[in-house]
Parts: structure tokens; C-alpha cells; sequence
């Protein structure tokens, strides 16, 4: 549902017109617009916003882990129109345990590697991706760093 | 070397890879230590005699996980976090972040304060370019042009030197405002500076500008078309060297931009050339917005007016018992910043550059995330390069203007 301060806003009225099932809140904060999607239209979403809304950038994906709070996961997107001179944050909500969601990379190839450098750091995995290895980490690392239940310190050896 | 010299087992080695009916492809593995890499870039490249077929780029070997570093450090802490990213452009960077956090808190930074952040945020920029076409023109084979530009930003990095006492990890701009005022004599200085700087630009257009070899290694070299390039995250010079005109400082201003007077120079042509054209036009900008800034450089404090946030003058702390409690909270504890995200956009030497800040409501940011342009420019380089020479490669890349620092932060 999308709040109805957020009614007057072109692209996120837009979006609730697209797909009601696909809204699951919003918020207009400090001058930047947020919409909540629900994790399996995340890909729909995405590319009306870039067809018809003409969002033809994705500026990055990246994740916050809210643990232990659950769903653990916000994976958030940051999506500009060059010809608006508009930026919009679309976020997905994912529960802690196996965090599966669609890929975005069929709508902007741009988001190949922010998509895995949040496989990379935070265990996500994005279905539908056609490269998803890590990208910062070595390939045989252990564990995902940037959870929040990952040390920020190791041992000493 | 002569067939004759291959040792017979590795002859065989490369018989079996390669069945002699087929195309002879070569894998070559470019960097990480590659001097035209410009850091620890990994190409893997797949060649058909001199033509690139395939290039996939590894990177991560700069990965220091600065992003989970902020996670432990207070919101004024992190400043010096921001300085090691993007080792040219730190200013840029202490801008971003400062900006950021100052948008979570809705603080208010006075004129002067933002005038001289403007005034510093360019002359990185003019650092951070003449290092690019310093290296640059190093990789395609202008040795002389590395030497002038290094010696005015020699110039600058004495100027940053002045008042932060450090000539490149500077972490001069605070949240707040600016760490110190500048020294006396410094305008002067940088006034002296920008007296001769435009006319340094001519000399390195007379260098590269009309030179035949120069042209022959530039002009036609690493086009990408536009929608490719906004399709896969590239952003700055590049993209204004395609006819985009699209500038941050311009569309969503920031610390008083749009108080400045100065063009957004674009080109059309789209190859190496026109992204050397770009720059040096932007050189010019920038010197520019440094002149109006010290011209117009308004009076008043040079850092904002709350106690909660910004650290006491030192002569108010040896009076009043009150400036000693906040000096003393804000250094042992930090500042709150209330519960809330932000995505502060500015434009650093080398495109968008983002800082993605969540706070909740403690002194240490919940998460940071960098969307630093180098990463999103690096992405493109498969689709820029396949199909072009090895050689036309070293030129393509290096008209991206990428950092490794910035991109594996």
C-alpha cells in the first residue's frame, strides 16, 4: 500500500498504478523518495521504472543487514533518470535465512557487479544473474563480511 | 624468437590447447602489476593475434573493507576513512560523506564554509586531472607531458600541505565545516597559482592538442556508445565526452554550486580524444570556480554553529566551563545523529560519486555504502575494448580514468 502522503509523487503513483501488490510502503525523507517493493516484482518493477519512467541508470544495489531483527535484510537500490533529474530508492525486504532474490541485471547490465559485490559481502543471491562469483573477496573466502554477525577484527595468529 | 627456440614439451603443451584447424587465440593476463593498469587492475584478455576477442577485468586486490570499517568508527572518525578511497580526490570524498551526515543531522554550514569547500573540491579536481593526463599521455608514449603536469601539482600539493599539514590524505573538510581556517598567506598563494595555471593548459594543448602522434593514438580509439554506457553505470567525463550533459555540480547543486558561473564542457566525438578535450575544458572550469571563490569569498564563521556537532574554539574552552563539556563529550563519545538514510550525490573528478549513509540514531554510522564512479566506469571496459588492438587498449583505459582504491575501496 502506498502511504497517501506519497500520492503526488509522479513515479511512486506510477508504480502503484503498474503493480498495487507490488508497493509495500514508502516514505519521502529529507528530500529523497523511498519505495518498499515486495522481493518477487522487484524485477517488474524495475524495468517499468526504466521503460516507461525512463530511470535509465541504476546508480548502485548495494544491502543493510538489520540483525537480529527480522526480515534481516534491506537490499536497496538507487535508480536516476538523467531525463528527469530524479532519483528514487527502491527497497526489498528479505528474511535472514537463504536471502534469495530476483536479479536486475536483465534491466540494467549495469548491475552486474554491484549485484555481486552484495553476494560477495553479505551472501545474497540473486537468481537469474549470469556471473555470480565473488568480485572483492578471494574465491575460496569463508563468510560474508559485512554482516553484522561477521567480526570486525580477527585473531591473532 | 624463432620456432626453434620453444621447448618441445611446451610445444606440445600448446598443440593440444589449440588444434591447429582452428583460430590461434592467446590468453594474456594483463596486471594486476601491469604499469598501465594505474594500480592492482587484473585484465584477462583473450587475443586473436593483436585484436582483443574478450576481456574479462578481476578486480579486488585493493579490497581493505573500508565499508565495514565505518561501522565501528564515529561519524568524525570516519572522515579520515573517506581520504583513502580515492587517494586523488580525497577532498572530494571528505566532501561527500561530510555532506551526507550533515544532511542527516540537518545541519546548517555557513557561506564561508562552503565557498572554501567549493574552492578546495577543485583544486582536487585539477589535481586528480593533471595526475590523469600526466599518466595518461605516460601509457601512449608522452614522456614530457608526465613532467609539467607533475610539477603543477607539486604546486598544489604544497598549497593542501599549508593548511592541513598533509599533502594528500588531507581529511580537511569536516562534518561541520573545516577542520582549521587557512593560514595567512595562503590566498596569496593560490592566487599566484591561478595567475599562471590556465596558461600551463596551453602548454600541455601545445604538447598533445595538433600532435599528429597524439591524434593517431586518441581520435577513433575506445568508442562506446551512450546507451551503453548509461546501461552499464558509467558516469562523468566519459559520459560528457558522448554529448551528455550531465554534472551533479549543475543538476543537483551542492555547497553553493549553483551560486557559480561555469560551463559544463561536452563533446560529441566519444573516443579518447574528446575525453582528453573534456578534461582539459573542465581544467579550465575549475580554475575558474577557484577564481570567483576567492574573489567572492564571503565573511563569517567557518563552521557551523552547533555545540552538539562542532568542537569549541580553543580560547572559549580555557573561559567557559561549558565549551570544556561539550569539547570533552564530542572527542570521548562523539555526536548523535538521529535514525535515517540518505543518498548524497556529488561530482568527483571521475563521475558520481554517492554515499549511501544509514544512521540509528547512535555515533557510528549503521552502514555506509560508496557508490564511487571509478567501479561503475570499470565495468564497462569488456564492451569498450573487444574487438579494438592491444595497443588501442592501454589508451582505452586509460581515458576511463579510473582509481583502484576508489573501485575496490
Amino acid at each position: 500500500m502506498l502511504p497517501d502522503n506519497l500520492r503526488d509523487r509522479a513515479a511512486a503513483a506510477a508504480v502503484e498504478v503498474f503493480d498495487s501488490d507490488a508497493v509495500m510502503g514508502g516514505k519521502f525523507d529529507r528530500g529523497e523518495l523511498t519505495l518498499e517493493i515486495a522481493p518477487a516484482k522487484i524485477a517488474s518493477v524495475c524495468g517499468f521504472l526504466k521503460y516507461d519512467r525512463q530511470f535509465v541508470r541504476i546508480s548502485s544495489v548495494t544491502a543493510v543487514d538489520r540483525y537480529p531483527r527480522e526480515p534481516r535484510f534491506e537490499i536497496v537500490y538507487h535508480l536516476h533518470s538523467v531525463e528527469h533529474n530524479q532519483r528514487i530508492r527502491l527497497k526489498c525486504r528479505l528474511a535472514g535465512d537463504a536471502p534469495r532474490i530476483e536479479s536486475v541485471t536483465g534491466v540494467w547490465r549495469g548491475a552486474n557487479w554491484y549485484e555481486r559485490e552484495v553476494f560477495d559481502l553479505f551472501g545474497i543471491q540473486f537468481t537469474g544473474h549470469p556471473d555470480l562469483r565473488r568480485i572483492m573477496m578471494p574465491d575460496d573466502w569463508e563468510g560474508y563480511p559485512l554482516r553484522k554477525d561477521y567480526p570486525v577484527t580477527g585473531s591473532r595468529v | 624468437m624463432s620456432d626453434t627456440a620453444i621447448p618441445p614439451e611446451v610445444a606440445a603443451d600448446l598443440e593440444r590447447e589449440q588444434p591447429p584447424s582452428g583460430p590461434r587465440r592467446m590468453v594474456l593476463n594483463m596486471g594486476p602489476q601491469h604499469p598501465s593498469t594505474h594500480g592492482v587492475l587484473r585484465l584477462l584478455l583473450e587475443l586473436d593475434g593483436e585484436t582483443v576477442v574478450k576481456c574479462a577485468p578481476d578486480i579486488g586486490f585493493l579490497h581493505t573493507g573500508i565499508e565495514k570499517e565505518f561501522e565501528v568508527k564515529n561519524y568524525q572518525q570516519a572522515v579520515t576513512l573517506t581520504d583513502r578511497v580515492d587517494y586523488l580526490a580525497p577532498m572530494s570524498n571528505n566532501l561527500g560523506w561530510s555532506l551526507a551526515v550533515e544532511k542527516l543531522l540537518g545541519l546548517e554550514i555557513p557561506p564561508k564554509a562552503q565557498w572554501m569547500r567549493v574552492m578546495l573540491v577543485e583544486l582536487t579536481r585539477l589535481n586528480s586531472h593533471l595526475v590523469w593526463l600526466a599518466t595518461h599521455a605516460l601509457d601512449i608514449g608522452a614522456m614530457s607531458v608526465f613532467l609539467y603536469c607533475f610539477r603543477e601539482r607539486e604546486e598544489i600539493l604544497k598549497l593542501f600541505e599549508m593548511f592541513s599539514g598533509q599533502r594528500m590524505m588531507t581529511s580537511y573538510i569536516r562534518i561541520g565545516g573545516l577542520a582549521l581556517e587557512p593560514p595567512r598567506g595562503w590566498y596569496r598563494r593560490v592566487k599566484k597559482f591561478m595567475d599562471v595555471f590556465p596558461s600551463r593548459i596551453d602548454e600541455y594543448e601545445n604538447l598533445l592538442t595538433n600532435n599528429p602522434i597524439w591524434i593517431g593514438r586518441t581520435r577513433g580509439v575506445g568508442k562506446i556508445s551512450l546507451e551503453d554506457m548509461l546501461d552499464l553505470g558509467v558516469t562523468g567525463p566519459m559520459l560528457r565526452a558522448a554529448g551528455l550533459k550531465i554534472d551533479a555540480r549543475k543538476d543537483e547543486p551542492y555547497s553553493s554550486y549553483e551560486k557559480f558561473d561555469f560551463e559544463v564542457p561536452t563533446r560529441t566525438e566519444n573516443d579518447v580524444y574528446a575525453r582528453y578535450q573534456v578534461r582539459l575544458d573542465e581544467m579550465r572550469q575549475s580554475s575558474r570556480i577557484v577564481r570567483q571563490a576567492m574573489d567572492g569569498m564571503p565573511e563569517g564563521p567557518w563552521k557551523a554553529a552547533d555545540q552538539h556537532v562542532v568542537l569549541p574554539d580553543r580560547e572559549k574552552m580555557k573561559t567557559q566551563m561549558e565549551a570544556l563539556i561539550y569539547h570533552f563529550k564530542i572527542v570521548t563519545e562523539g555526536f548523535r545523529v538521529p535514525e535515517g538514510e540518505v543518498y548524497q550525490v556529488i561530482e568527483s573528478p571521475r563521475g558520481e560519486l554517492a554515499y549511501y549513509v544509514v544512521g540509528d540514531g547512535t555515533s557510528m554510522p549503521y552502514r555506509v555504502h560508496m557508490r564511487t564512479p571509478s567501479f561503475g566506469n570499470l565495468q564497462a571496459t569488456p564492451e569498450m575494448v573487444e574487438g579494438s588492438l592491444i595497443a588501442d587498449l592501454i589508451a582505452s583505459i586509460g581515458s576511463m580514468d579510473f582509481v583502484l582504491g576508489d573501485t575496490d575501496r
